[in-house]
């Protein structure tokens, strides 16, 4: 045999398991898998979240890529995978259309934390003006005495505050731009809310790990990081002042009361930030998975809402240990309520029998014993 | 391969073994698929560069409708309210690759003469070795190296002393906070030196030693039979080299969004923090909503596209000795020929 003939012959062995492994496809016996894509905050959580219901559950398979909100709202609205993660809402002009109605269902909050390295501060407070002034450039060095008023414990030196943000377009700074063009009018004109804004001051680091480490380097130093990644890496973190006057330091249980005691009970695009809850950390957020009801294949979106109504039961159990604040629980008997709403509403919508079909085809056999009371569909 | 095929074509003669042996139809059509195959696999590449030229250039029409050629001019970069220009990005590419390019040429002709006229035999070798091994570590690890060891480096040493004896320029004005345009270009001069030292290694190498031996003979000293006998030679090679490290330092982009300082701010200090067209892409293309941002961005990326491009097809033209648009000497043999007589 010639060197080509023996190449040939080993590659073609060695596609022989992968197309064993494909017939299952076509014999129905591999399980649907469910394309997600959106945030890297939530991934954590979610990644734990899949590997434990494919546990109890294991006729469906997830697969997340954690690319960015941005992202995964786009594809979501390409109809490329069946539902996103996005640490900011979609406004309405995105999401109302023939073939879109997307859904914003939230699964935990986390919030933004404002880390800074002074020597010999541990303690440090700060309210809506000198925040805002801090990163509007107004206050400029740390023994301005509008700081010094609200520490007088403190020393304070005779430093330059180095303003550090992030770099790349994320979650967190949504959270904390949405914050300050709520508690700053100035800001809201110069910079407004976003992914990426325009900063008016400060050095720009890529990720909660770069923002961190350049914190650690510069003396003087003020930025704002994701929770989670604060507490995991033990940094100095300030206490914000919340809109009834009391400060509050971060923690999972101040960023759970920043919930609001009542809310409507359809759209959960709510805004945790500058909450006037008693103990109510004020820069907080959500994180929502987005389904699209009208477009994605009616036994997908049952698997999903399946998948949804376990995460927000039992499977809040992961979600203390792995640092995020969950929901408050009548907030999650209304969402349960509204995924009930729209899984009946699924599986009675009349739709023709060749998309009913289509459907059934591209989700497989298995989905029959995890869905059902969507066996009707295969009677008819 | 090729003879076979192209004397099949026209077969007139049948007492040659080769057409005997493709006279078998068989084998005819096993060669016929081998060359559609060969055919297929060289127009790939060509094809996705085209497709993604298309891709890029439709994608940004929205935001070249809408701003025009002012892109390129306006200094304002705000995605919140839909106002874009590339001018701090365009300024922070030009000046970080211009000055990793400086740092590198000067380190780079230097290591390469040392490699091939000074050194001993015993450590030639290895260091080529080790050289080449710097070209394989990632991006992202130089990009952590740098924000862990160089820029503390940078802080504690080197920026004090330039501020000490160099602070009147304005190239060292304002605080240093590590993050900033010197600490990017550091960084990219080190990854672009491998590939900038081998070439200038293997053009040295292929200046015939006759003339540096008719220097020596005129009785030159070693250093001026270089600068007569061999730099003359290598001198449009050379602005090819310096052109394809250029090439390399405007595409990179992770290493140099994790040590630049990303402000779109366009200021002559070295030590004040900037922003590059590549950095602007990895850090904002995964979040970005809005339909402008996004085409802005596509903007960016076709620029970047362009710019490497021409850069490196400059970089080619030099180092293979071309006349720009003298397509007669494409052929290297003449060229050759001039070369040694």
């Amino acid at each position: 045999m010639s060197f080509f003939q023996k190449l040939t012959f080993f590659l073609g062995v060695l596609t022989i398991p992968y197309l064993l492994g494909m017939s299952g496809l076509f014999f129905g016996h591999s399980p649907p898998i469910l394309n997600g894509a959106g945030g890297s905050f939530p991934y954590p959580l979610y990644s734990k979240w899949y590997f434990e219901y494919t546990k109890i559950d294991p006729s469906v398979r997830f697969n997340y890529q954690p690319i960015g909100s941005g992202g995964g709202i786009h594809q979501l609205l390409s109809h490329t995978i069946d539902f996103a993660g996005s640490d900011s809402p979609i406004p309405d002009s995105l999401i109302t259309g023939s073939s879109r109605e997307v859904i914003h269902i939230p699964t935990v909050a986390g919030a933004v934390v404002i880390a800074y390295n002074l020597a010999n501060v541990p303690l440090l407070n700060l309210n809506k003006e000198t925040l805002s002034g801090i990163f509007l450039g107004e206050i400029t060095r740390w023994n301005d005495p509008r700081i010094v008023f609200l520490n007088p414990q403190a020393t304070l030196p005779d430093l330059p505050i180095v303003v550090i943000h992030r770099s790349d377009g994320s979650g967190t700074t949504y959270i904390f731009t949405e914050y300050l063009s709520k508690i700053s009018q100035r800001w809201a004109i110069l910079a407004g809310k976003g992914t990426s804004v325009r900063w008016q001051i400060g050095i720009g680091a890529k990720g909660n790990a770069g923002v961190a480490a350049a914190i650690k380097t510069i003396n003087g130093s003020i930025g704002y990081i994701e929770l989670a990644y604060a507490l995991q890496n033990g940094f100095p973190m300030a206490a914000i002042q919340n809109q009834i006057g009391q400060y509050v330091a971060p923690s999972m249980e101040s960023v759970t009361k920043a919930f609001p005691r009542s809310f409507d009970h359809k759209d959960f695009r709510i805004s945790l930030t500058d909450s006037a809850e008693e103990g109510a950390y004020p820069i907080a957020g959500l994180t929502w998975i987005l389904l699209n009801i009208n477009s994605t294949p009616p036994l997908r979106l049952e698997c999903l809402i399946k998948f949804l109504s376990w995460a927000l039961t039992d499977g809040q159990t992961y979600v203390l240990p792995m640092d995020y604040a969950p929901l408050p629980s009548s907030l999650r008997q209304n969402v349960l309520h509204l995924l009930e709403e729209v899984r009946r509403k699924n599986s009675l919508s009349a739709f023709p029998w060749s998309q009913r079909r289509s459907c059934w085809l591209l989700v497989g056999k298995e989905c029959k014993i995890s869905c059902p009371n969507l066996a009707i569909f295969k009677n008819k | 391969m090729g003879r076979m095929l192209f004397s099949s074509q026209h077969n007139t003669a049948n007492n040659d073994p080769f057409e005997r042996a493709l006279a078998n139809r068989g084998q005819k059509f096993k060669e016929n698929i081998f060359t559609l195959l060969v055919y297929c696999c060289a127009f790939t590449l060509p094809t996705l560069l085209v497709f993604a030229a298309y891709e890029l250039t439709t994608k940004c029409m929205p935001t070249v409708s809408k701003f025009g050629i002012s892109f390129l001019f306006n200094h304002d970069w705000n995605p919140v309210s839909g106002h874009f220009g590339a001018l701090p990005f365009l300024y922070g590419t030009a000046m970080s690759s211009g000055l990793s390019l400086l740092i590198a040429s000067f380190l780079g002709l230097g290591t390469a003469l040392f490699l091939t006229e000074f050194s001993p035999r015993w450590i030639q070798k290895p260091l080529i070795i080790l050289i080449q091994i710097i070209s394989a570590i990632p991006s992202v690890v130089w990009g952590l190296w740098a924000l862990f060891e160089l820029i503390p480096w940078l802080q504690k040493y080197v920026v004090p002393f330039l501020k000490d004896h160099l602070g009147f320029l304005p190239f060292f004005q304002g605080n240093f906070y590590g993050v900033s345009m010197l600490s990017g270009s550091l960084v990219v001069a080190i990854m672009i030196l491998p590939i900038m030292i081998s070439v200038t290694i293997e053009m040295i190498k292929s200046v015939p030693s006759i003339y540096k031996e008719a220097v020596f003979a005129l009785g030159s000293t070693h250093w001026e039979s270089i600068r007569i006998g061999v730099l003359p030679f290598i001198k449009k090679g050379l602005l090819g080299v310096a052109i394809l490290g250029l090439g390399r330092a405007i595409g990179e982009a992770m290493a140099v969004t994790m040590v630049i300082g990303n402000k779109p701010e366009i200021s002559l200090s070295l030590l004040s923090p900037a922003y590059t067209l590549s950095s602007v892409l990895a850090n904002e293309f995964a979040e970005s909503t809005s339909e402008l941002h996004i085409s802005a961005l596509y903007e960016i990326a076709l620029l970047l596209g362009a710019i490497t491009i021409v850069v490196n097809l400059l970089a080619q033209l030099f180092i293979h000795g071309l006349e720009p648009l003298d397509f007669t000497k494409l052929f290297g043999k003449e060229n050759q020929k001039k070369n040694l007589s």
